[in-house]
């Protein structure tokens, strides 16, 4: 076991536990965003750099600060480790750099894009970005590419994350799409010209931060505001065929894996339930999803309100936003 | 002349062949280290040197090899890092080509101090026919019993391969060359782990550049308290020096470490000075990602010292008025050429180099690359070089590698050293864009 502190809060983990994962079991502002790296991803993160945090105490045994600072998801914790994420002013300027960077080549067409709502970019630029814009040289663009009957790459909103190829190595038998080229060139994509074609192809789709991958059975259907998230499962021969329907009325636009609160998915699940299923009668529906960050959803709850949180009618709705969730 | 420690030998005709390397005292180390030292006591005199790195970090040499994990059952690997394509730097190409055994000793003597069975040389993918010199070379030490089984009956055996890149700047990284090496896409690692401990198929590996391992056979031969007395302090040994730009006698130099750079640049044994004996106007002394410095930086140190060819005095006065050492690609620039194009020139080289992989370097070397561009051909604005020194302190330091650091120095450096070149170019952009144009202003007076 190690203790770490971060914030100020300390907190004891397992041995080999990440700055990012033990950050996530103190929970609230502490948990540095995360663009690239994904739990149920082995090898993912390191590269979007979003989460770098500083070390001010090695551990107990080597108490030196860490010279640069460091990316929390890849990093190890060490026993008496210290480390400061919203509290350091070097961390905030380097995220709010690194936001910009993300943000000079991305398309910002969020009012016609389908990951509206639910993107990490959009939560990150809000949270950690600068409003205005340094950026005015051509911003680098490519045309969209069909990926097969479902899934549509569009190459110009990515960032990089490497998620969907790691996807494919990890669940996937074969991988067919992957980083080509290089620099600000690098892109991903099929070599040549293939289609992703297997059970589980649509979870590149769930894992994708932006809109770079979208659901070609649900592109332009609606936004996901307007949708309802349910929780449905069925009995499904290849997946556990626990879901969450996007629905609106008695229609199923959409569905997906079931994700937690950093948007990582609990099971992948596969191509039959994600786009052939879109009838209300092919599942059982279990009751709505709680949707806690990552969506605009998480904004105006429809569940009933959980017994334990005290309702305050007369707060302002800025106000009402910061009570607790449980 | 100083002591030649590389390159006693290197214009000897045929000294590519075994033979003649062999009259010449070749594979002597071998046959030393081999017969009559344990692998630790070649390490310990490798320690005792102070070599170091010569590919540009300049880390002693004795200390990674000490550094490197040793579990039971595991291979252990040497990699020699060829790969070399800094901008100005052509030493290990210039020195592969002439003397092949030279390294092929060093990988030997070097691999059986660290116990490694099978080693590599990764060799930069354009430099082919380098790779066939070496393949030749290779052949011949396979054919002499100096490599493959049971190495001149000592019962040690080594397996020398040599593999060609596919022509990236990033995969003279070392773990980006791992990557590469193992038939991956060149992209750096993060770190930890260190090679040292995880590098080749996940194995305990030792990455040095060329020099490096081909100054360890002099070492071992003649001992590495011997080596430690050439140099000044730290800075031990010889060095590779490739002396480029407008200069009267560009070319590859080994060099004591410690001479000043005043009587490098001006001395007939080296430089021979500046081209058409123009006036000095900026030195970039290890290649094209160290900190560019003016005349009068790189000649005396802020402190008015003589500035010395050694690591340290070079780095002296930090990234405000100080530079690196690097790989010792010595780029001299006299009073006719343009910094803002030449600095525009290295990021276009950066931001065509960049692996994509991680956000600031990706995104950002693009972006000073375009604005330097616009700058360079008048269409820049003022606030241009704030925004130019404020997106290189974004990437810098907050990469996987160092190539996002190595984007951001020369800019950075430039602007801090030539801040009035590159406002002049803004100002007056007709001028600045016309034919041959370039700033004068304060030639002499430019400081820190």
């Amino acid at each position: 076991m190690a203790k770490v502190t971060i914030d100020g809060i300390e907190i004891e983990v397992e041995d080999g536990t990440t700055i990012l994962q033990a950050a996530r079991k103190i929970g609230g502002d502490v948990v540095p965003p995360a663009m690239c790296f994904y739990t149920p991803l082995k090898g993912s993160g390191g590269k979007c750099r979003v989460c770098l945090v500083k070390v001010t105490q090695g551990s107990t045994r080597d108490p030196r600060p860490m010279p640069k600072l460091v990316a929390s998801c890849i990093t190890q914790v060490q026993d008496g480790m210290v480390v400061e994420n919203t509290t350091n002013e070097d961390v905030l300027n380097a995220r709010k750099g690194i936001v910009e960077m993300l943000l000079i080549n991305h398309p910002l067409d969020c009012p016609i894009c389908d990951q509206a709502g639910e993107c990490s970019l959009q939560d990150l630029s809000y949270e950690h970005g600068i409003s205005g814009q340094r950026f005015e040289e051509e911003r680098r663009t490519f045309n969209k590419v069909d990926l097969g009957p479902y899934i549509q790459l569009h190459m110009t909103r990515c960032i990089l994350c490497y998620r969907c190829v790691y996807t494919a190595d990890q669940i996937t038998e074969k991988r067919v799409h992957g980083v080509l080229g290089r620099g600000d060139a690098a892109e991903i994509g099929t070599y040549i010209e293939n289609v992703i074609d297997n059970d589980f192809s649509g979870n590149v789709i769930d894992v994708c931060p932006v809109g770079a991958l979208t659901d070609k059975t649900w592109r332009f259907k609606n936004r996901v505001w307007f949708t309802k998230p349910m929780d449905a499962h069925r009995d499904c021969p290849t997946c556990s065929g626990k879901v969450t329907l996007w629905t609106r009325g008695e229609e199923v636009l959409r569905v997906t894996a079931r994700k937690d609160q950093y948007n990582e998915v609990e099971e992948f699940i596969c191509n039959t339930c994600r786009f052939d299923k879109k009838e209300v009668k092919d599942w059982t529906i279990e009751g709505p999803r709680h949707i806690d960050r990552g969506s605009v959803i998480s904004a105006n709850h429809y569940e009933l309100p959980v017994v334990n949180v005290p309702i305050v009618p007369n707060l302002p709705t800025s106000t009402k936003k910061n009570l607790p969730q449980e | 002349m100083g002591l030649k420690i590389l390159t006693e030998h290197i214009n000897v005709p045929g000294i590519e062949t075994l033979e003649v390397y062999r009259k010449h005292g070749g594979y002597r180390s071998v046959e030393k280290a081999l017969k009559t030292m344990s692998p630790d006591e070649v390490v310990e005199e490798v320690k005792t040197s102070g070599l170091r790195g010569r590919g540009g970090a300049g880390f002693p040499t004795g200390m990674k090899w000490s550094f490197l994990a040793k579990p039971e059952g595991v291979p252990r690997y040497l990699v020699c890092n060829a790969d070399e394509s800094e901008p100005g730097t052509f030493k290990d190409r210039w020195f592969m080509e002439k003397n092949p055994h030279a390294l092929i000793e060093g990988m030997i003597t070097s691999s059986y101090a660290l116990g490694a069975n099978t080693s590599y040389i990764y060799i930069r993918g354009e430099l082919l026919f380098v790779l066939r010199i070496l393949e030749k070379a290779i052949a011949e030490a396979y054919a002499a019993g100096l490599l493959g089984k049971n190495i001149l009956g000592s019962g040690y055996d080594l397996d020398l391969h040599v593999a060609p890149g596919g022509g990236a700047y990033i995969c003279g990284e070392e773990t980006a060359l791992l990557e590469s090496l193992e038939g991956k896409r060149g992209n750096p690692r993060n770190k930890p782990p260190f090679p040292a401990v995880k590098g080749l198929f996940a194995c305990p590996t030792v990455v040095n550049n060329v020099e490096t391992i081909s100054s360890v056979p002099w070492i071992v031969n003649n001992g590495g308290a011997e080596y430690a007395k050439v140099g000044i302090g730290r800075s031990t040994g010889t060095k590779l020096i490739s002396a480029s730009g407008n200069i009267n006698n560009p070319g590859v130099y080994e060099i004591e470490l410690g001479v000043p750079v005043e009587e490098f640049i001006y001395s007939d044994e080296y430089l021979g000075g500046i081209w058409k004996g123009k006036q000095l106007k900026a030195v970039v002394p290890g290649g094209s990602s160290v900190p560019i410095l003016p005349a009068n930086l790189i000649l005396k140190t802020a402190a008015g010292e003589d500035r010395l060819m050694t690591y340290e005095s070079l780095a002296d006065g930090g990234f405000v008025s100080g530079s690196m050492m690097g790989s010792g690609a010595f780029i001299v620039f006299d009073e006719d050429q343009c910094i803002v194009r030449n600095t525009w020139n290295y990021a276009r080289f950066y931001h065509h180099e960049s692996c994509g992989q991680c956000s600031p370097c990706r995104e950002g070397t693009g972006w000073m690359e375009k604005v330097l561009h616009r700058i360079e051909y008048g269409h820049g604005h003022q606030q241009d070089i704030d925004l130019l020194v404020s997106v290189a302190k974004q990437i810098e330091g907050n990469t996987i590698c160092p190539l996002g650091d190595a984007a951001a120095w020369p800019v950075a450096a430039a602007i801090r050293h030539f801040r009035d070149e590159f406002e002049w170019h803004i100002k007056h952009p007709k001028e600045a864009t016309a034919p041959g144009a370039v700033y004068r202003g304060q030639l002499d007076t430019v400081t820190a």
